[in-house]
């Protein structure tokens, strides 16, 4: 079946999603994606970051889709075509999306140990409007103890879901879920129980906000400060890998995480017991550094990297100089540039 | 005008090797004429000033010594974000930040507060990014004159919390301004 992207083809296998060709295609034209997790099964279609425009619905039925489709939901036919960035529409409803899944998100980045990974912090920044329409006050939630590794703010949560589908299919016995409906709606154990499953710790990964975070490592450092690391284990716990990043300070390790490729989903899933209990070094055999993106806030404050040419707007007598000075020590006979000569 | 007649103080003169007539070797047009330039100066107005007793006009981007802020109930204001120290291009700020305990919440606005800060001082270039980077309006360059003082130890010229957190006295008196204003 062959789709077209922003004008660019390719041909995909029947079953495949919008948002999975985008992704095949790579590059700009990929939507962003807040609860679609191509590693969990039934992911998707809640956030609506992912809205593109179908513009042919198929080489069968070439009428275009009257409304914007989500399209980590929405199946590829034959003939298709799709505008996702090209599209003023898309990134109207895109940008609409970000504001209200920042309704109710309580803004606190410079709290937040998820700062600097955080998806909605990319979102917000490429699609956001950096002044807030919302006068009202925001929705706030009692502070939950959901055990001893993981931290959970239900307040930066925007219900995305991820987690849930972690404990169900990682897990065998999920304790956690969506307690009540509407504008009440929260991530919660109901009766308060700890989530202490093997493979638990998974959930701070997925969390696409910092509402899932680890306990470990809370307000211990900056994402930016630590230097993220290939490393392996031998690990017993049936179903780990033992593959994870160690992020370093200096022969510190600050925490583990999972690899996460470039639309920051792990690659595998690990065990809490890599993820909590080694943080020593020689726990861990180190293969390298690992690749982060260019625009990564890791790569920030590196003045190695070429920067652009900044242009100040100086008023004309500051790059003129005083006329008082100009008097004392200059030329007036010659000219500054040769455009005054006349 | 060709490079070799340009003249980068405007008072260039070539200078010749004539002979000096009987009324030139006499000297007394020339003494006459510095005399002159020297009256002229008497009279002109004076580019110095009596220092104690007068002070020049400081520039309006003046940037000084750090100050961490507190706001007018009096807590700390600076929540260990991280973004001074990412902005510094020096490197010269560090920071460890802990948890605000229960009974602390008169002492730091945020639920995470900065335990350890430090600027040193020997890095620092005061170009006022760090002030620029802060979301939590905490760290300020004043307009202190200070700028470090002299010391005889390098460990003295790394401040902490105790030389840089805006004393409690001045957020109160902040605070009193605020309100009768």
């Amino acid at each position: 079946m062959k789709v077209t992207i922003d004008g660019q083809s390719i041909d995909v296998e029947p079953g495949t999603t919008i948002l999975q060709a985008a992704r095949m295609i790579g590059g700009d034209l990929v939507p962003p994606a807040m609860c679609y997790y191509s590693k969990l099964k039934g992911s998707g279609g809640k956030c609506r970051c992912c809205l593109v425009e179908v513009s042919k619905g198929s080489e069968a039925d070439p009428r275009p889709m009257p409304k914007l489709m989500a399209s980590c939901v929405t199946g590829c036919m034959d003939g298709m075509e799709v505008n996702s960035k090209s599209s003023a529409r898309v990134t109207e409803a895109r940008k609409s999306v970000t504001e209200f899944l920042l309704i109710n998100h309580p803004l606190d980045c410079p709290i937040c140990d998820q700062a600097g990974e955080c998806d909605l912090q990319n979102l917000s920044f490429e699609h956001g409007n950096p002044k807030s329409r919302f006068i009202e006050e925001k929705r706030t939630f009692e502070p939950e103890d959901i055990g001893p590794n993981i931290q959970l703010h239900m307040n930066r949560c925007i219900l995305c879901q991820r987690c849930v589908q972690v404990a169900d299919q990682l897990t065998d016995n999920r304790v956690h879920g969506v307690l009540d409906r509407g504008d009440h709606a929260n991530i919660s154990t109901g009766i308060s129980k700890a989530i202490d499953n093997e493979f638990s710790g998974n959930m701070i990964d997925v969390c696409p906000v910092g509402a899932l975070t680890d306990k470990t490592f809370r307000f211990k450092s900056r994402v930016w400060f630590n230097k993220p690391y290939n490393a392996h284990r031998e690990c017993t716990t049936p179903g780990c890998c033992g593959k994870t990043t160690v992020w370093m300070f200096g022969g510190e390790i600050q925490r583990v995480t999972g690899r996460k490729d470039e639309y920051h989903e792990v690659e595998e899933f690990i065990c809490n017991s890599c993820r909590f209990d080694h943080k020593n070094v020689n726990d861990w055999v180190i293969e390298g550094p690992r690749e982060f993106e260019k625009d990564s806030v890791i790569n920030q404050n590196n003045y190695t990297q070429k920067l652009e040419k900044v242009e100040i707007d100086t008023e004309k007598n500051i790059l003129l100089g005083r006329d008082i000075d100009r008097k004392k020590i200059s030329m007036a006979a010659i000219p500054l540039t040769t455009n005054d000569k006349k | 005008m060709s490079i070799e007649t340009i003249s980068l103080s405007g008072r260039k003169k070539v200078v010749s090797n004539k002979e000096m007539t009987f009324i030139e070797r006499l000297y007394l047009v020339a003494i006459v004429k510095g005399l002159f330039i020297t009256l002229k100066h008497l009279f002109r107005k004076k580019i110095t000033i009596h220092y104690p007793e007068q002070v020049r006009e400081m520039s309006p981007v003046y940037r000084g010594q750090h100050m961490l802020k507190r706001d007018e109930q009096g807590r700390e204001n600076c929540t260990a974000c991280g973004l001074c120290a990412l902005s510094c291009p020096a490197e010269a700020i560090t920071m460890k930040a802990a948890e605000r305990k229960a009974d602390e919440k008169h002492l730091y606005r945020e639920e995470k507060y900065a335990e350890i800060y430090e600027i040193n001082m020997l890095r620092c270039i005061f170009c006022g990014l760090c002030e620029e980077a802060c979301p939590k309006d905490a760290i300020y360059l004043t307009t202190s004159k200070v700028l470090v003082p002299a010391s005889y130890e390098r460990e003295d010229f790394i401040f902490g919390k105790d030389k840089l957190v805006m004393p409690l006295e001045m957020a109160i008196k902040n605070a009193q301004l605020n309100n009768a204003n």
